[in-house]
């Protein structure tokens, strides 16, 4: 679906950029500022022009050196929306949602421009002028203005930066709508772990300049060794999960996965569907013996010991639960104390996780 | 019209008819070279600016000596017209209109250049993003958002035009009828005698002329104001 290989020197930086995608979904470019994520989204829409690789996106070359192909930025079909919006001030908010439309021969019939109108919720905006919009308001415009143009990709470059947290969260489901219900190839630009876990299906690790990792969330995440990069305290392990049964006399909601049962917070979820699951390197305790009736926690799983780092700061634990990687985080005086060691069977305890994503009904 | 004599009138009339040319055609050309030292980059950009600016450094006098040598019927660009088109413009109101429009260039295109390099870039990287090439971009986003600069300077130079003496009497001398504008008109009523009256006349008109024009172009800028800012 989406293949870059990218590199080129801007001033004193450099940049290598390499990650791909198969088929639709949402690609998190994650990393700090400065460390070449919006350059490499600009070279995706044809803004820079790299001076070595490749950009393809669903079979078509935009660019490749090599063979000498570099599309114009305006007919790449790229949908840009910036973190500050960028809306034409001068324009009624109709006028700018059919900018792109317009020029890119009118993709778009009548009613499926009311479909995006409505997924957004811009019905009563139409006739205001950007000035008058609150900032969650001007991205939504943003994000409906490119995708009116049809495109082929959606580019967000940390849409959610300028927000406040309120905002956030409407965009967010905003976006997850557009990912669940128009099936649209997205990157997604981001340093936030939790704009990850909630949106995207992959991610590529930025650091200074290289993409140090990339692939499935699952994966990633829950790799230790990236750990100092995708940022400690709120770092973990991403897992997909089936709802089962709701408990609301107990308010929980017990969900199944690969490694065994989640007690979960109750939430409003159909049986059967999927979500995902985040718990977080520092919620995991672990332990010899199984104590599950004698503790608060709900969870107590039984996992294998894959690996161990050592940094700084603590022991990273990667544990494997029923071929879902999880990592917990303890101190070296725990992990001498236990006698942790790869291979070695122990019981993995949390108290709370994080639900993240509602995928809908079973697939 | 008793207020005014049908000279005066004549006067009122013609500086409006000059001043109009004269802003309509050298608008085209204030918008294209505020344009390019606005948004563009090219070597010599600081001699390109300096030299637009003679206009305003200069003393009147001297650019209308100037356009007297260049636009004389024996300057290289005044023989010229008038061996390939017949056009004389030394002594003509046309050429009271080039006087004038190029005195006042500066203003216009100083005006624009402000507002244009106000444009935040970023809306035009976003409208390549949705498929609008130079040209499109160029009418259907800088003009538009220019056009508080563009308005204003265009009134600016109107009203500068209407008040310009030095460059037009050199060019054009002071031709009743046809180069003899309002102040022409005020200096040859001080020069003659018992023209005290129609010299006070021609000033208070001059006077209203200048702060309508002022006014207007407040107007515009404010009302555009609301406008593109929603």
């Amino acid at each position: 679906m989406l293949d870059v290989d990218i590199g080129l020197t801007l001033g004193t930086f450099r940049l290598d950029a390499s990650f791909g995608m198969d088929g639709p979904g949402v690609m998190a470019l994650f990393g700090p500022s400065g460390s070449g994520k919006t350059t490499t989204a600009h070279a995706i829409a044809g803004l820079v022009r790299p001076e070595r690789g490749h950009v393809t996106i669903g079979g078509e070359r935009l660019f490749d050196k090599s063979a000498g192909i570099d599309i114009a930025a305006r007919r790449r079909r790229i949908g840009y929306v910036f973190q500050d919006a960028r809306l034409f001030p001068h324009l009624s908010v109709r006028r700018n949602l059919l900018f792109g439309w317009q020029r890119a021969g009118r993709p778009l019939s009548g009613n499926q421009i009311d479909d995006v109108i409505g997924l957004l919720g811009l019905q009563h905006l139409l006739d205001r002028r950007p000035g008058k919009l609150s900032g969650g308001e001007k991205q939504r415009v943003a994000i409906g203005r490119a995708l009116l143009a049809a495109p082929r990709l959606l580019l967000l470059d940390e849409p959610l930066t300028a927000l406040d947290a309120p905002r956030r969260d409407e965009i967010l489901r905003y976006l997850e709508r557009l990912r669940d219900e128009l099936r649209l190839p997205m990157v997604y630009i981001t340093h936030s772990l939790d704009e990850v876990a909630r949106l995207a299906d992959n991610i590529a690790v930025f650091h200074q300049g290289r993409v140090v990792a990339h692939g499935s969330i699952y994966d990633i995440l829950a790799r230790s060794d990236l750990f100092p990069l995708t940022g400690r305290g709120e770092a973990g392990a991403v897992i997909p999960a089936r709802v089962v049964v709701h408990r609301p006399s107990e308010g929980v909601t017990l969900l199944d996965f690969g490694g065994g049962m989640i007690t979960a917070p109750l939430m409003a979820a159909e049986i059967g569907s999927r979500v995902r699951v985040r718990v977080r390197a520092r919620d995991i305790l672990l332990s010899r013996v199984e104590i599950a009736d004698d503790i608060s926690a709900n969870n107590v799983l039984p996992v294998v010991i894959t690996g161990l780092r050592e940094d700084a700061d603590g022991v990273e634990v990667s544990l494997d639960c029923g071929g879902s990687a999880l990592v917990a985080r303890v101190t070296p005086h725990s992990r001498e104390r236990l006698g942790l060691a790869p291979g070695q069977r122990v019981f993995a305890i949390f108290k709370t996780v994080t639900i993240d994503r509602r995928e809908g009904p079973a697939g | 019209m008793s207020l005014l004599s049908p000279a005066e009138i004549e006067a009122l009339l013609l500086s409006l008819k000059i001043s109009s040319v004269a802003v309509a055609c050298s608008l085209p050309f204030a918008i294209a070279a505020a344009y390019l030292l606005a948004r563009a980059r090219f070597p010599g950009k600081t001699l390109v600016d300096v030299f637009l600016h003679l206009p305003l450094i200069l003393p009147p006098v001297v650019m209308g000596y100037l356009l007297l040598v260049t636009f004389g019927t024996r300057g290289p660009i005044g023989a010229w017209l008038l061996d390939t088109f017949g056009v004389r413009l030394i002594f003509s109101w046309q050429g009271a209109a080039l006087a004038a429009g190029i005195v006042t260039f500066p203003f216009q295109m100083r005006a624009i250049r402000l507002s244009l390099e106000a444009i935040d870039n970023g809306l035009m990287v976003a409208a390549e993003t949705l498929g609008a090439g130079p040209l499109d971009r160029f009418f259907t986003l800088i003009l538009p958002l220019a056009l508080p600069g563009i308005i204003a300077g265009a009134i600016t130079a109107f009203a500068a035009s209407l008040g310009e003496f030095g460059a037009i009497i050199t060019f054009v001398s002071n031709i009743p009828g046809e180069t003899r504008t309002i102040p022409l008109a005020i200096y040859t009523a001080i020069q003659t005698p018992g023209g005290e009256a129609a010299a006070a006349r021609l000033v208070m008109l001059a006077i209203i002329l200048a702060l309508g024009g002022l006014f207007l172009s407040e107007l515009a800028a404010r009302r555009l104001k609301t406008v593109l800012e929603g």
